[in-house]
């Protein structure tokens, strides 16, 4: 029997404010337990909630940002559960009037663009953090509460996507849009970005959809798209069977990459969302719409588009510039000041690329500036340094931040440029290799290769190749 | 509407209260009691009424995304029935 | 008269003019509750040392001529539902028996401005959940002027406390009445301001879209003092109304001639009391002998307003009293087996039976399914609630009624009707649910001697024109100078 998997996506990202949505402590990541807390985010009795009006615009950027339907009218619901790391054992959110509705994500797969439909974007506060210790026969968990209370922005999907790689790009898509918009820094890896989703089957053909089941602790990209790859096996033997899927929670487990059950629809949570009566409501009116909408940036995609028809670069080298966008305005930073993009391309795409993967350098905080990078294509073109030698100052520049006139002058890595000093040093090479160059006129090509490598190295790279070659040709002929 | 012993529970359940099979019975008695008194709401039509969730006429009221400090780790935890390490110790959470 | 039998204005003035010091009279105060406290029963807690630690303070003040606040030297008492800093705030529970805030309410922040004394924290039903003081976890107050019978509730501690003189005013709270309820079972003057008047920043939480602190005082010109003080926008309540605070005493004297009177007919058609019945016919005869204009008007929703209440309410204490689990502060059941376990019984051992009910019926009015049917519907009719008190304004100043059908009942009477209970708070719950203000006078006593209280509900902010009724009326009589004969305890 052929299936096809209906997969939706809810996304979890944490704003990038520097205090909390209710309470003036700090968001910062990583700090000592319980040191960023106050009675409002500890749940005390009697204190209430004050909005964080950054967090508000925050969200509602991003909701304009995924082409959200925004309403004029929107509030803030409780949301009942008790879970030891939720102070007050309910969640101030969103149900009944959602700040973002029906908004879209455009993806692109293999250069098809795909429209992935947004069911809604709303706010909410974030819980604690729950720590299981790790000693064996430990009877108890911690619970540390610096997390409680940070602004959360939910994103949830239409099950619209059909394969893995439409919920890679569909992630990628995502968080680039929010990296874009400057909501949220979207890390993985401090759980500012977590993302969880829901699968089901139907026949190929069939209308109506299958039971969803959901997948909650997906800690990377990689364990969503593992996560589903394992839930469709596993959904596609039940149906083999003749069986049902029943409507379930589950949890990944990374470690042996395989899911199980945490509790059935029978055992869902019964919410009781009702109106939050603490948060007055928030009325959007124009003005203020379009103000949000002037500080969206333009999103990826168009950039993408921008790139290839402004800057002739290709599709794959504009979607490598756009992937961050740190590195799409350092090109375009480049571009501004000399205009070659292609060749500040191929230096991003390649050289920076390589060094950051190599050096493990954090692309938010590089030593070289655009105007270095820029000045350093300028003495390519003059001659000055050979593209070779570039390679070794770039090398240096992103090491340091040095200038790459500073870097050249110190290393005296110049180009030389002097026929009579080349042609001097191409003497006393063809006479310490008589035997290629005798290979060289009876036709063996390659054997000139070798003796312009004989020059560059009695030079130190710094010969100018193009002469190098030049002048040696000349000289076999005779 | 009436609530039965079942519902009862289900209700104890969702507060997180545990109670005894004459306490049920108590409950069950004195939620009737108020609920079928609740009933007379449903002689009044209010298909054209919006509901009430606000009283005073004002929205947007915000806070400034400024640092205020936080309190100090002795006053977080002096209440705390249970504590280790600068964390709040509970029983075992198995998810 | 006894000197802690005056009112706060009286004995602030004589400290100011250094008749006597804060120092002396706060140790009358604390010997006059020594005496006669145990036969009441009226605190949670008494803050004696850092009264007279406060009280040294304010002398030194008036020594150095320096300015001092508006209640400066006043003995205040504070309902135990408001968080107070380094002082236990129990709410009369076993659940918050060991809680001490790290963080003063805003009420208590602005009393202590004003250099006020807080003598202590009074008792109240469990959670401000109830009509008669009879829930609390730890004590039953006694009526002042019958102590066979209850003094109301929920801010019972706080409203025996100023008729038995152990403090000249007192702050309480309200939901559906709980300062005004007890203010006319006990005989005192009690104010629910409008809802945003007061900030509710530090006040636990009952029914968040209901609650608002109030003030309990021996007479009008104090309530308008004490309430001048504690109004106001605070940045840490969004629902707190960014509006100026006016004088309220300024033109407290101007009278009632020309005023309208509305008379709800709806209030009156149920039967209540005679005595109650007789006071408030009389009290009305008095307005109109003051020049004012009494008008019957119609508030057709008034017999679905207990309805309303007690689903509202209800359902947001179910969410509001969900945070009290044993894991940041208060009661934690002994040894838990699992975290689960923690909750079940943190909870079952920690509320009293009318806290669960009310847990209980909330959280049904919010459970799947049950939502249109319950909160929402209740939801609408609120509003219509409230229509209906809109229309009226347009036509009367002010509206007046009885307070409670009846005056004090006795001790353990109703406490096992609840449902009959919540249906004696028909007068006072209508004005929560609309928001509105009111205040609760006495005006007369019982064939029993047991006082009996009127009420007056105005406009949203309109408490200036209110404390102006109250106090044309106040002017004609001298029921609120009367006292209840305390007895001494026996040591």
């Amino acid at each position: 029997m052929t299936y096809e998997v209906v997969i939706g996506l809810e996304t979890h990202a944490e704003l990038a404010t520097v205090t909390k949505l209710f309470c003036g402590c700090s968001t910062q990541f990583g700090v000592d337990p319980n040191m960023q807390v106050c009675p409002v985010c500890l749940g005390m009795p009697g204190v209430l909630p004050v909005m964080n009006k950054k967090a508000f615009e925050y969200a509602l950027k991003a909701a304009v940002a995924l082409n959200c339907k925004i309403d004029e009218f929107t509030n803030f619901d409780r949301k009942s559960y008790y879970y030891p790391d939720l102070p007050k054992n309910y969640q101030v959110s969103q149900n009944y009037h959602n700040l973002g509705a029906d908004g879209y994500l455009d993806i692109s797969v293999n250069g098809v663009t795909n429209r992935i439909r947004i069911h809604n974007v709303h706010l909410e506060e974030e819980a604690g953090k729950l720590i299981h210790p790790e000693e064996v026969g430990a009877d108890y968990s911690l619970v540390d509460f610096n997390r409680a209370g940070v602004p959360l922005l939910e994103i949830v999907s239409y099950p619209d996507m059909r394969r893995v790689d439409e919920v890679e790009s569909y992630m990628q898509t995502l968080r680039k849009i929010l990296l874009y918009t400057e909501v949220s820094d979207c890390k993985m890896q401090e759980g500012s970005l977590r993302f969880e989703a829901s699968i089901s089957l139907r026949k190929k053909g069939c209308d109506k959809l299958g039971n969803r089941v959901e997948i909650k602790n997906l800690n990377s990209m990689k364990s969503v798209l593992k996560a589903i790859e394992y839930e469709t096996i596993r959904q596609r033997d039940v149906l083999d069977r003749g069986e049902t899927v029943g409507r379930e929670t589950r949890l990944w487990d990374e470690v042996n990459e395989k899911s199980a059950r945490m509790r059935s629809k029978e055992e869902s949570q019964d919410y009781r969302y009702f109106p939050e009566p603490d948060l007055l409501p928030v009325l959007i009116d124009e003005k203020w719409l379009r103000a949000i909408k002037d500080t969206i940036p333009e999103l990826p995609l168009a950039r993408r588009q921008r790139f290839i028809e402004g800057f002739a670069l290709s599709g794959y080298d504009a979607s490598l510039l756009i992937d961050e966008k740190i590195l799409a305005d350092f090109f375009e930073e480049c571009v501004k000041i000399l205009n070659r993009p292609k060749a500040f391309c191929n230096w991003i795409t390649n050289d920076l690329l390589r060094e950051v993967k190599d050096r493990k350098l954090d692309i938010y905080h590089l030593k070289i500036k655009p105007k270095q990078l820029a000045a350093l294509v300028e003495i390519i073109e003059k001659g000055t340094i050979s593209s070779t030698i570039a390679k070794e100052v770039f090398s240096e520049m992103i090491q340091t931040g040095k200038d790459p006139k500073t870097v050249v002058e110190e290393k005296k890595l110049v180009q030389i440029s002097d026929e009579g000093l080349i042609e001097a040093i191409i003497t006393k090479v063809i006479s310490g290799n008589p035997d290629a160059v005798e290979d060289y006129k009876k036709g063996k090509k390659n054997a000139l290769t070798f003796l312009v490598g004989q020059v560059m190295k009695e030079t130190k790279g710094k010969a100018n190749p193009k002469m190098v070659n030049e002048l040696l040709e000349k000289k076999v002929r005779v | 509407m009436m609530i039965d012993k079942d519902e009862v529970e289900y209700i104890a359940n969702l507060s997180r209260i545990s109670l005894n099979e004459r306490e049920k019975d108590m409950f069950v008695h004195q939620l009737n009691d108020i609920l079928s008194y609740i009933e007379k709401l449903n002689t009044l039509d209010t298909k054209n009424v919006k509901p009430m969730a606000y009283i005073l006429k004002v929205s947007n009221v915000f806070r400034e995304d400024k640092l205020e400090t936080s309190i100090p780790i002795q006053d977080v935890l002096i209440n705390a029935p249970s504590t280790k390490s600068g964390f709040f110790k509970v029983p075992k959470v198995i998810e | 008269m006894r000197l802690f039998e005056t009112s706060a204005i009286q004995i602030k003035n004589k400290i100011l003019s250094k008749e006597i010091r804060a120092t002396d009279f706060i140790k009358i105060v604390f010997d006059h509750i020594k005496n006669v406290e145990p036969n009441i029963q009226s605190f949670i807690t008494l803050n004696e040392d850092e009264a007279i630690k406060k009280a040294i303070e304010v002398d030194k003040k008036i020594e150095n001529s320096e300015n001092v606040g508006a209640l400066a030297g006043i003995p205040v008492a504070v309902k135990d539902n408001i968080c107070t800093k380094n002082l236990y705030t129990t709410c009369a529970s076993n659940i918050l028996k060991t809680f001490i805030p790290p963080y003063d309410a805003f009420v208590i922040k602005r009393l202590k401005e004003e250099d006020a004394i807080i003598v202590g924290k009074t008792n109240l039903d469990e959670f401000a959940m109830g009509s008669s003081t009879e829930n609390s976890a730890y004590k039953i107050t006694r009526n002042p002027w019958n102590l066979e019978c209850v003094p109301g509730g929920s801010s019972g501690g706080s409203a025996a406390a100023v008729a038995a003189d152990f403090s000249l005013m007192a702050l309480g709270s309200e939901t559906g009445g709980s300062v005004r309820q007890p203010a006319s079972l006990c005989g005192v003057v009690g104010i629910k301001p409008t809802y945003g008047r007061v900030s509710r920043y530090g006040l636990v939480a009952f029914g968040s879209s209901l609650d608002q602190v109030g003030t309990l005082s021996k007479d009008v010109r104090d309530a308008a003092l004490l309430l001048r003080v504690i109004a106001g926008y605070d940045l840490h309540d969004t629902t707190s109304a960014n509006i100026a605070v006016p004088d309220y005493l300024d033109t407290i004297d101007s009278g009632v001639k020309g005023l309208r009177i509305g008379i709800p007919k709806e209030y009156f058609a149920v039967s209540f009391n005679d005595d109650v019945c007789k006071a408030l016919k009389d009290a009305l005869k008095i307005y109109e002998r003051l020049g004012a204009q009494v008008v019957d008007i119609s508030l057709p929703h008034t017999e679905y307003a207990v309805a309303v209440y007690y689903i509202i309410a209800n359902a947001e204490a179910s969410s509001n009293l969900a945070r009290y689990d044993g894991v940041r502060y208060g009661y934690r059941t002994f040894k838990p087996n699992g975290i689960m376990d923690m909750y079940y019984r943190t909870r079952s051992e920690g509320f009293g039976n009318e806290v669960k009910r009310r847990i209980m019926l909330g959280n049904y009015a919010l459970s799947s399914g049950y939502y249109d049917a319950y909160y929402l519907k209740a939801s609408k009719v609120r509003n219509l609630i409230k229509i209906d008190f809109d229309i009226a304004f347009e036509k009367v100043d002010c509206i007046i009624c009885p307070t409670s059908p009846v005056p004090a009942f006795k001790i353990g009477e109703r406490a096992n009707n609840p449902l009959e209970m919540y249906l004696s708070d028909i007068y006072t719950i209508p004005a929560n649910l609309a928001g509105i203000p009111g205040i609760s006078i006495p005006c007369g006593f019982s064939k029993d001697g047991l006082p009996i209280g009127m009420q007056i509900l105005g406009k949203h902010f309109e408490e200036k024109k209110l404390l102006q009724i109250a106090y044309a009326f106040e002017r004609e009589t001298d029921f609120h100078l009367k006292k209840p004969a305390l007895k001494i305890s026996p040591v």
